[in-house]
């Protein structure tokens, strides 16, 4: 089970190096955690991932992956073990409604969180939040569709979704913490908020997601940055 | 598993890329399917039960429950429908498999999307151009058989049908060059083996309706600015 010839490139501030954290927690793994810095990007990364120059990155021997969703189904599909530790759906119907929702939440969900939160003026802002709104309705529906009750969108245990979801929790508290409303509506998304919880208090899952006050410091800064950048003259 | 009272289903437009994709897998593991024909511009009740989050094509649906993204759809064919594989068995080369797909969705696809909607500006379509360029280096660096897939087409190969036959229909309407086979030797021999593939040959849309339907976008795009 244990294995020393797996490497993780990654950095705690990111939710695409926790999926694989959780993904390798889940399976029982050890690994060596390498903290990218990314200024300036190590040569270990800009050899493993040439073309996109991005954490996380998994090493696996003399093999590299890249993009978190790959590297979980990666993970997954190597260390098969046992039922009770997969993460997709053993079915392929449910395997293609897994991997559809995944995709959705790397496309819809990242880009309206991630523009929302950095956004320069206040009309972006709320066009990107309100965006995210409409992403998480929906995911509510999906979560209380999938879940049946159980408590994850794997249904019994975290699965793929869970995954690609809850690695933004901590990157939700930051948008708590900027905008003063919470990260999931009661109203709206009740189901969603008790999906949090659940998931946070996952043993895979502790200790991974990034603590909200060293992760508000780095997104302050991150967002000075991001504005430096946007105000400098163009080269 | 597959048996001959299945009920399968491919929603979609002659014109997609993507529907292209999931109509050459069909044929060549053999799979009896009723194509359906969407207007894109007058969505169906089915297309819009079957895929209400994007509304788009292609939608696969066996026995009634839909699937949507062509790449969602070819791995769920794959794995339904044993025959001539086009994902590798071991997971690394299906993680390599995955990664070059959704390479061609996000940097080439995309680019190419951009350069056509850029027309007009011509900072904007040079910056596109470029990241076109680059992207299509990154893929000839990578090619290293026949086919990506090896000897025999895989999902790569397959999504890059966009690569092999929209591309050039791009390249003649908007008079750029991308992939020519002068800077991409390795991928331009691809693109005719590729075309010239039994199965595919037989199942790419006609030419001379796809250029005369793009061209009249693209001439409505250069309108409107």
């Amino acid at each position: 089970m244990a294995t020393s010839d797996l490497k993780l490139l990654g950095g705690w501030f990111s939710p695409f190096a926790c999926r694989v954290q959780i993904a390798l927690s889940i399976k029982g793994l050890d690994y060596e955690n390498i903290e990218e810095n990314l200024n300036p990007k190590s040569d270990l990364l800009l050899q493993s991932n040439p073309t996109y120059k991005k954490i996380p990155v998994l090493i696996h021997g003399d093999k590299t992956i890249c993009e978190s969703a790959i590297i979980v189904q990666y993970i997954d599909e190597v260390w098969k073990n046992n039922a009770t530790s997969s993460i997709l759906p053993s079915n392929a119907y449910d395997k293609a409604i897994a991997r559809f929702w995944v995709s959705y939440i790397d496309d819809k969900f990242f880009n309206s969180l991630r523009n929302g939160l950095f956004a320069q003026d206040d009309e972006s802002k709320k066009k990107y939040f309100d965006e995210l709104e409409e992403v998480l309705l929906k995911l509510e529906e999906v979560f209380n569709k999938l879940s049946e009750g159980k408590g994850f969108f794997g249904g019994e245990k975290i699965g793929f979704i869970d995954i690609a979801l809850g690695c933004y929790l901590s990157w939700l508290k930051v948008k708590e913490k900027f905008t003063g409303t919470k990260m999931f509506d009661e109203a709206k998304n009740p189901g969603l908020v008790i999906w949090a919880e659940t998931f946070s208090a996952h043993p895979s899952v502790k200790g991974i997601l990034p603590e909200t006050d060293k992760l508000v410091e780095f997104a302050i800064a991150m967002a000075q940055r991001l504005a430096a950048a946007a105000a400098a003259p163009p080269k | 598993m597959a048996t001959n009272q299945e009920e399968v289903k491919l929603l979609g437009s002659v014109k997609s890329p993507f529907v292209c994709r999931v109509h050459i897998v069909l044929k060549l593991k053999g799979i009896e399917f009723e194509f359906v024909d969407e207007n894109l511009a007058n969505k169906s009740d089915q297309l819009l039960k079957y895929n209400p989050v994007y509304k788009k094509v292609p939608v696969f649906v066996h026995n009634d429950k839909p699937i949507s993204e062509s790449l969602v759809i070819l791995e769920y064919i794959d794995e339904t429908w044993k025959q001539n594989p086009i994902l590798p068995s071991d997971p690394y080369h299906r993680a390599l498999a995955r990664f070059w797909s959704k390479f061609i969705d996000d940097k080439i696809v995309a680019a190419s999307v951009k350069v056509v909607h850029s027309v007009g500006d011509e900072k904007e379509r040079e910056k596109n151009v470029e990241e076109s360029i680059e992207a299509l280096q990154i893929l000839e660096n990578e090619l290293k058989d026949k086919f990506f897939g090896g000897e025999e087409i895989g999902i790569v190969d397959i999504a890059a049908v966009f690569i092999a036959f929209w591309l050039p229909v791009i390249q003649d309407i908007t008079g750029l060059k991308m992939l020519t086979a002068e800077k991409f030797p390795k991928l331009y021999n691809w693109s005719q083996e590729f075309l010239n593939h039994p199965i595919v040959k037989e199942n790419i849309p006609p030419r001379d309706p796809l250029f005369a339907i793009y061209k009249a976008y693209y001439d409505s795009l250069i309108a409107s600015k």
